[in-house]
């Protein structure tokens, strides 16, 4: 059979590596030469080596500040959702009636898109920030803890979901044995059951480090027009399309070549992923 | 113990009903102050719509009419239900040859897809989007052709784990029988990947529909303008005056599809999208 299926290449994978080679391939590759280039625009792009990675660290100002802010917002937002969503799971691996409910609720705000979640806290934080006559923008601390708490809201649900698949799977055994031993919840909780799920620890941490440091739509929505508070995807973003006038290729440079930083970061979160969750499977 | 493990599942129902209503309380303040009039909106952000702050639906009238927003959601839905069963069919399809036919090419390909997942959207958004507009598929035609190309990596990658860990013989006993690889596909493999067909829908469904950055920079925030394009472009003071009512009915608007379809088919997706993210 295979030899037959072998020619209907045209039929099974052209459409598929078309769209892909257009709206991927291309477009990477074309991104990471631009990245050596000044353009206004794509056709006409002037080589210039690596001065686009050093402009990154001595001409512009917010990609340092942008990063660190970034790299903050990810730990506090790997910390807290982590924390919240286990111990939402807890609750909810408990014997009781109307469990279900509670989880429907929780995972809720997952659905909601981006730009509309952004939309709905500034609303609410601005609300409450106007009993003290201020908004968002007046201190990038309150825009900062407000990326936090919306991506609580968001991530919370999600992780619960994962937690509570990793807290099923702890053998009734193991927790009857250590009951009979005499050992308090406490103990329990940290010598049992958090060692057991660790493979879940580790998933979710990576997926909020993740999404954490990808963040766009939300931190738009919320409070995108403050420099103060755009974390990398939103500096980047700013750097290409906020800048008009005769600099403009040179942004236009410096832009592509963050990208290009921004995307080596991600590659190496990933790789570390794939070292640290590959070593646990083995190890199971 | 009978009594004290009572006490404690009480305060344990009190916690997680506290939990719901801090969950909910957004989609709720939200949803009560689209029936407010503009100034109580900015003012009173968290008072019922009582007396004289009651408008009735006059801010869902004036979100439709005012935005076009009825055109944004079609666009929207349109892009949306195109893309996905594009995405699903045609990657399926990709997924069953690069598996079943192995060679150092086909074997590249599904390094590049697999790679793909972990580039972020900034690091193409420029390049994308000239030869979006070099290539005329600033349309929504060209955008669901678009999606197909973003959508691959997860999509392929998702697919090739399945069929991975089904047997050939099948399908091999159809061709015996006399079915070319067009018919087998349709009649065998795709029936067999439902399971993961329906999660990858699903996850594609999530993100075409909440899409911004794509759809803004690909069809912009003209009449082809999708819905969360739309609701940007009305909160940030896009279409001039800003008129906070009409903005409250726009986001109960968009908000609304998703909870519906979320209550219906809650199963699935969050299988689905807890799957997905343990695979990727």
């Amino acid at each position: 059979m295979h030899k037959s299926l072998k020619k209907y290449f045209p039929v099974f994978v052209m459409p598929v590596l078309a769209a892909f080679t257009v709206s991927f391939l291309a477009p990477f590759a074309m991104g990471v030469y631009l990245s050596f280039t000044r353009f206004k625009t794509v056709d006409s792009s002037e080589w210039v080596g690596f001065e686009n990675y050093i402009s990154i660290f001595t001409q512009d100002e917010t990609f340092l500040y942008s990063l660190w802010l970034t790299v903050r917002f990810t730990v506090v937002s790997i910390i807290t959702v982590n924390v919240l969503a286990f111990a939402v799971a807890l609750l909810l691996t408990r014997k009781l009636k109307g469990i279900n409910f509670f989880r429907t609720v929780f995972f809720m705000p997952n659905l909601i898109g981006g730009i509309v979640l952004g939309h709905i806290w500034s609303l609410i934080i601005n609300g409450i920030l106007g009993f003290y006559g201020v908004d968002i923008t007046y201190d990038p601390s309150y825009g900062f803890w407000g990326l936090v708490v919306q991506m609580n809201w968001q991530m919370i649900g999600y992780m619960m979901i994962i937690y509570i698949a990793g807290l099923q799977n702890i053998p009734e055994q193991i927790n009857e044995a250590a009951a009979i031993d005499g050992a308090s919840p406490v103990r329990k909780l940290f010598s049992i059951t958090l060692p057991m799920v660790m493979p879940s620890v580790t998933i979710c941490t990576f997926l909020t480090l993740t999404n954490s440091f990808k963040l766009f739509d939300q931190n738009l929505a919320l409070n995108g027009k403050n420099a103060e508070t755009s974390l990398l995807a939103l500096d980047i973003y700013k750097t290409f399309y906020d800048h008009t006038g005769l600099r403009l290729a040179e942004w236009h440079g410096i832009g592509q070549a963050k990208a290009v930083v921004f995307f080596l970061l991600v590659a190496v979160i990933a790789f570390v992923q794939l070292r640290v969750t590959g070593r646990k499977e083995v190890e199971h | 113990m009978k009594t004290r493990r009572k006490a404690f599942n009480a305060v344990i129902y009190a916690v997680l009903i506290l939990l719901a209503a801090v969950f909910l309380a957004p989609v709720f303040i939200v949803i009560m102050n689209s029936f407010k009039g503009n100034f109580y909106i900015s003012e009173e952000p968290f008072t019922l719509p009582k007396d004289e702050k009651y408008v009735g639906i006059e801010n869902f009238i004036k979100g439709f009419t005012q935005s076009d927003f009825l055109q944004a959601f079609l666009n929207s839905a349109v892009i949306t239900v195109f893309s996905v069963a594009g995405i699903v069919l045609l990657t399926a399809m990709a997924a069953w040859y690069i598996v079943r036919i192995k060679n150092r090419f086909t074997k590249m390909l599904y390094y590049l897809f697999t790679f793909s997942m972990i580039v972020p959207f900034q690091m193409v958004m420029y390049t994308m989007t000239y030869f979006a507009f070099e290539l005329d598929l600033n349309s929504i035609p060209g955008i669901v052709f678009i999606y197909l190309g973003f959508g691959a990596g997860l999509s392929v990658f998702m697919f090739s784990g399945f069929i991975k860990s089904i047997p050939a013989e099948i399908e091999e006993a159809a061709v015996i029988d006399g079915c070319d690889p067009i018919r087998t596909f349709f009649m065998i493999v795709f029936p067999i990947l439902r399971p993961t067909a329906i999660t990858v829908a699903i996850l594609n469904a999530m993100w075409v529909w909440n899409d911004y950055l794509l759809p803004y920079l690909v069809l912009g925030s003209g009449e082809k303008r999708t819905l969360p394009v739309a609701v940007q472009m009305a909160l940030t003071g896009g279409y001039g005056n800003k008129d906070m009512g009409a903005l409250m009915a726009m986001l109960v608007l968009a908000i609304l599809p998703i909870i519906i379809f979320y209550l219906f088919c809650q199963k699935y997706i969050i299988k689905g999208v807890v799957a997905g993210a343990v695979k990727g």
